[in-house]
C-alpha cells in the first residue's frame, strides 16, 4: 500500500512537472463527463494547464446536465466528454462545434481513427474504446472440465453443469438492472441474432421481430441461472457478486475488467481464477452479441473562439501520449492514443473489435428506443407477459415518444 | 387585521409565490401543449474509430429555420395527455373492447405506464397515510406518558427516521433486505426457502416500500400529535376519569376529538407527499415492480433524449391528481370554516 502511494505520488509529480511547461491556455475551460478512472485521468490532465481556470464536473449523472449546461449562451461547459450514445443528444440540439480548424492547428499528435467525423466535420475526439465481453472464473471451469465458452449456448450448458455439481447456485451474472442496463443487454442480444432496431433507413421500429423474440428468450434462459435479484443489479452490483465469488460467468464492460479484482476483501481464489475472454456469439451467428463504444470529448458551440481553443488545448493535454508511461493509467482503458500497447486487461475489447462487433448506433432516435426498451422489458423478464407482448409494448412506447419528438408522423 | 395591513403583510409572500410557484406551473402547462418540430433528417457519412458508415442525422439548418418560425414548437393541444405514455385513450378503448371480464380489463390496463403507476401510487398513498397516522398517534401517546427525564431522549430517537435523508434511509434498508443482507437472510431462514428474494417479488416489493413509507413519515405525525397532546385540557380528562372511563375510552372520546384538526392537517400533508412517492422507488431500485408519476417524469427526463413535453404533461397530471385527492378534505375544511361564521 505504502509503496503504491509513493509510486502514484511520484508519477503524478512527474506528470505535473512535465505538463506545467507544456500547456498554456488563455481562457476558461469547464468539463463535464462521466466518472470512471480513465475519464478522471483525462480530466486531471486537462487541469494541469496553467494560465486560466480549468474546472471539471465528472459525475455518473453527466447525461442529465451536459445538454442544459451547453444550451445557454455562453455555455456553462466548454467541453462534454461523451460516448457514441450520448453525443447524439448533443448533436440533435446542435450544441457542439466542428473541430476541423482546431485539429489542424493543435491536433498534430492525434491519429486519424480518433477523429469522429460526421459529414466531413470532426465533432469529437475519441480517446478510448469499450465493449462488453465475457469475464469468467478459470478455476471453476477447470473443475467442471469445459473450455471457456464462446457462445451463449455454451454459457447455458456450463452454468447448468456448475449448478448441478453444486459449485454455485447462480453462476451467471451481468448488468441486468431494469432500465438502461437491461435495454443494453437486449441491444447486444438482438444484434447477435442479426436483428436491427429500425426498419431500413427510417425511424420505424423493428424490434418486434423473430430475432427480437429469440433475443428475449435467451435473456430469460440466462436469468434462470442468475441471482433472483438480477433486475436490481447494475454493473457495480454485478461486479460485487463476482468479487464475492458467487458468479463464474459474467458479461461485463471492458472498462471495468481491469480493476475487477482490485477491491479489498476479494477472496484469493477469485483473484487467481479471474480471466477475460472475448464477446459471445449466439444462435449460430458470427456477429458478437455486443456493441462497440468509443469515449471522446467535444467542444461547445455557444462559447467564444478563444475559449474553444483553450478547451481544445487543455483536452489535448489530457490525452497526450505520455500519460501512458504510467502503468496504472495504461491499464485503465483501451486507449486510442498513439503509442498504446494493449495490456492483458484489454484482450476482451480487442477481441470484440476484431470480431466485427457492431458499433452502438449513433441515430437521432436511438435514445428513445433505448428508454422504451428499458421500461417495457422487465415485465417479460419477470414472466408476467410474453416476448411478443413485451416487444409490442416497446414499439408502442417508442412510437409515442418518437411522435412527440417529431421523429415519426 | 385590516385589509390594507393584510395586503402589505402578504405582498412579499404573494410575489414570491407568483414568481416561484405560479409562473413555473404556467410554463409547464404551456410546455405540455407543445411538442418539438418534426425532425428533418439527412443521411451523411460518419466515421468512428471502428468504421465509416452512412448514418442518419438531424439537418440542423432546416431545423433552425423551423424553430425560428415557431419557437414553441408544434401546437399539440391535449395530444400528449391522451397518448400511450399518459391517459392512453385509444389503447384503453381497445382493451375495453377486447376484454370479457373486469379482471382481464384491469390486468391489461396494468400494462400501460400511467395506469401501472397509478395502481401503485394509490395503493401506497391509501395504505401509508392511515397507517402512519395511527402509528404516529401511538408513539405520541406512549411518549407523552413517559417520565419527563426520558422524554427528550425518546423524542430524539423517534425522530431519527425523518432526520435521515430519504435516499440514504432507503439505501440502507435496500442493502439490509438484499437476499444476502441481514433482513433478507433472516426472512429466508424463517420461511425456510433459500431462493426467496424480497426484491424479485412484486408483492413483497410493494410491502417493503409501504413499510419504508410508514417508517419514514410516522415521526412527522408523531411530532404534530405530541404538540397537540400538550394542549389537552386536564380537567376534561380528570372528569372522564371520575366518570370511570377506561384508558381506551379516554383516548377515544377525549383525546382524539381534541386533536382531530391536527389529524386532518397530517392527512392533508401526507396524502400530498405520498402521492408524489419517488425516492424509495429509486433508492430500492424498484422500478421493475413499482412506478409512480414522479418516477415517470424522472424517467422521461433521464434518458439520453429528453422528452420535455411528456414530462410536462405528467407534471400537470400530478398536480391535478393531488387536487382531486385533497378535494374532500378541503371541502370539509371550507364547510367547517363557513359554519363558524
Amino acid at each position: 500500500m505504502f509503496l503504491r502511494t509513493i509510486t502514484t505520488a511520484s508519477a503524478i509529480a512527474l506528470l505535473t512537472a512535465a505538463a506545467a511547461s507544456a500547456c498554456e491556455i488563455g481562457a476558461r475551460v469547464s468539463i463535464v463527463g462521466n466518472e470512471f478512472p480513465a475519464i478522471q485521468t483525462v480530466g486531471a490532465g486537462a487541469q494541469e494547464c496553467s494560465g486560466a481556470d480549468v474546472t471539471t464536473n465528472l459525475t455518473a449523472d453527466h447525461q442529465q446536465i451536459n445538454l442544459p449546461g451547453m444550451q445557454g449562451n455562453p455555455a456553462e461547459y466548454t467541453s462534454a466528454i461523451v460516448a457514441n450514445s450520448s453525443i447524439v443528444a448533443l448533436m440533435n440540439e446542435d450544441v457542439i462545434r466542428p473541430l476541423n480548424d482546431l485539429v489542424e492547428q493543435h491536433g498534430q499528435s492525434l491519429q486519424r481513427n480518433q477523429l469522429i467525423t460526421i459529414d466531413g466535420n470532426v465533432m469529437a475526439v475519441a480517446f478510448m474504446a469499450n465493449a462488453q465481453h465475457l469475464v469468467y472464473r478459470q478455476d471453476v471451469l477447470d473443475q467442471i472440465g469445459v473450455e471457456p465458452p464462446t457462445t451463449y449456448e455454451e454459457i447455458l450448458e456450463a452454468a447448468r453443469m456448475i449448478r448441478e455439481q453444486g459449485i454455485m447456485e447462480n453462476p451467471i451474472g451481468g448488468p441486468y438492472k431494469a432500465g438502461w442496463n437491461l435495454a443494453q443487454e437486449f441491444n447486444n442480444m438482438l444484434l447477435g441474432y442479426g436483428g436491427t432496431h429500425f426498419k431500413d433507413g427510417g425511424a420505424e421500429p423493428n424490434v418486434n421481430s423473430p430475432e427480437g423474440i429469440r433475443a428475449l428468450e435467451m435473456m430469460k434462459a440466462l436469468s434462470e441461472y442468475m441471482n433472483p435479484d438480477f433486475l436490481t443489479h447494475d454493473s457495480n452490483a454485478a461486479n460485487a457478486e463476482f468479487r464475492a465469488g458467487n458468479v463464474a460467468l459474467m458479461h461485463m464492460w471492458g472498462s471495468r475488467a481491469a480493476t475487477m479484482t482490485d477491491a479489498e476483501g476479494v477472496p484469493q481464489e477469485v483473484i487467481d481464477g479471474f480471466a477475460i475472454a472475448g464477446p459471445l456469439t449466439v444462435g449460430g451467428g458470427s456477429t458478437p452479441a455486443s456493441t462497440l463504444w468509443w469515449d471522446g470529448w467535444t467542444v461547445a458551440r455557444n462559447i467564444s473562439d478563444a475559449e474553444a481553443e483553450a478547451t481544445f488545448i487543455a483536452m489535448m493535454n489530457g490525452i497526450r501520449p505520455d500519460i501512458l508511461q504510467d502503468g496504472d493509467v495504461a491499464r485503465q482503458a483501451v486507449w486510442l492514443i498513439e503509442g498504446y500497447q494493449p495490456t492483458d486487461a484489454a484482450v476482451g475489447v480487442f477481441a470484440a473489435a476484431n470480431a466485427n462487433t457492431v458499433p452502438y448506433p449513433m441515430l437521432p432516435y436511438m435514445g428513445l428506443m433505448h428508454t422504451a426498451l428499458g421500461s417495457e422489458l422487465s415485465d417479460f423478464m419477470q414472466g408476467r407477459e410474453s416476448a411478443e407482448q413485451a416487444l409490442a409494448d416497446v414499439e408502442a412506447a417508442y412510437r409515442a415518444a418518437a411522435r412527440e419528438k417529431g421523429f415519426l408522423q | 387585521m385590516k385589509h390594507r395591513t393584510f395586503f402589505w403583510f402578504f405582498l412579499p409572500t404573494g410575489l414570491a409565490m407568483l414568481l416561484f410557484i405560479a409562473a413555473p406551473i404556467v410554463s409547464v402547462v404551456i410546455q405540455s401543449l407543445f411538442t418539438p418540430h418534426e425532425a428533418v433528417f439527412r443521411t451523411v457519412e460518419s466515421c468512428t474509430p471502428f468504421t465509416c458508415v452512412q448514418e442518419t442525422i438531424i439537418d440542423q439548418e432546416a431545423t433552425r429555420a423551423l424553430r425560428e418560425e415557431a419557437p414553441l414548437g408544434r401546437f399539440a393541444g391535449l395530444d400528449i395527455y391522451f397518448d400511450r405514455g399518459h391517459l392512453a385513450v385509444n389503447e384503453v378503448a381497445l382493451i375495453w373492447r377486447a376484454s370479457n371480464t373486469w379482471a382481464e380489463f384491469f390486468n391489461r390496463l396494468g400494462n400501460l405506464p400511467f395506469y401501472r403507476a397509478m395502481a401503485f401510487t394509490l395503493t401506497y398513498t391509501f395504505t401509508v397515510t392511515p397507517l402512519l397516522i395511527v402509528l404516529g398517534l401511538m408513539i405520541a401517546l406512549a411518549v407523552n406518558s413517559l417520565h419527563r427525564h426520558l422524554k427528550g431522549l425518546v423524542i430524539f430517537f423517534s425522530l431519527l427516521p425523518m432526520i435521515v435523508t430519504p435516499l440514504i434511509g432507503s439505501l440502507i434498508l435496500f442493502w439490509m433486505i438484499d437476499s444476502r443482507g441481514i433482513i433478507g437472510s433472516a426472512i429466508q431462514w424463517m420461511a425456510n426457502d433459500p431462493g426467496l428474494s424480497l426484491k424479485a417479488s412484486t408483492g413483497l416489493t410493494w410491502i417493503m416500500l409501504i413499510v419504508y413509507g410508514v417508517w419514514h413519515s410516522a415521526p412527522f405525525a408523531f411530532v404534530v400529535f405530541y404538540a397537540g397532546l400538550q394542549t389537552l385540557p386536564k380537567d376534561q380528562l380528570e372528569a372522564a376519569q371520575i366518570d370511570g372511563a377506561t384508558r381506551w375510552q379516554q383516548v377515544r372520546y377525549v383525546v382524539i376529538p381534541h386533536i382531530m384538526p391536527l389529524v386532518t392537517f397530517v392527512a392533508l400533508i401526507q396524502l400530498m407527499d405520498n402521492f408524489r412517492v419517488f425516492e424509495p422507488i429509486v433508492g430500492f431500485n424498484a422500478e421493475a415492480h413499482a412506478t409512480s408519476l414522479s418516477w415517470i417524469i424522472f424517467n422521461d427526463l433521464g434518458g439520453e433524449t429528453r422528452q420535455l413535453s411528456a414530462a410536462a404533461a405528467t407534471s400537470v397530471m400530478t398536480i391535478i391528481g393531488v387536487a382531486i385527492l385533497l378535494s374532500p378534505v378541503l371541502v370539509r375544511t371550507w364547510r367547517d370554516f363557513k359554519g363558524k361564521h
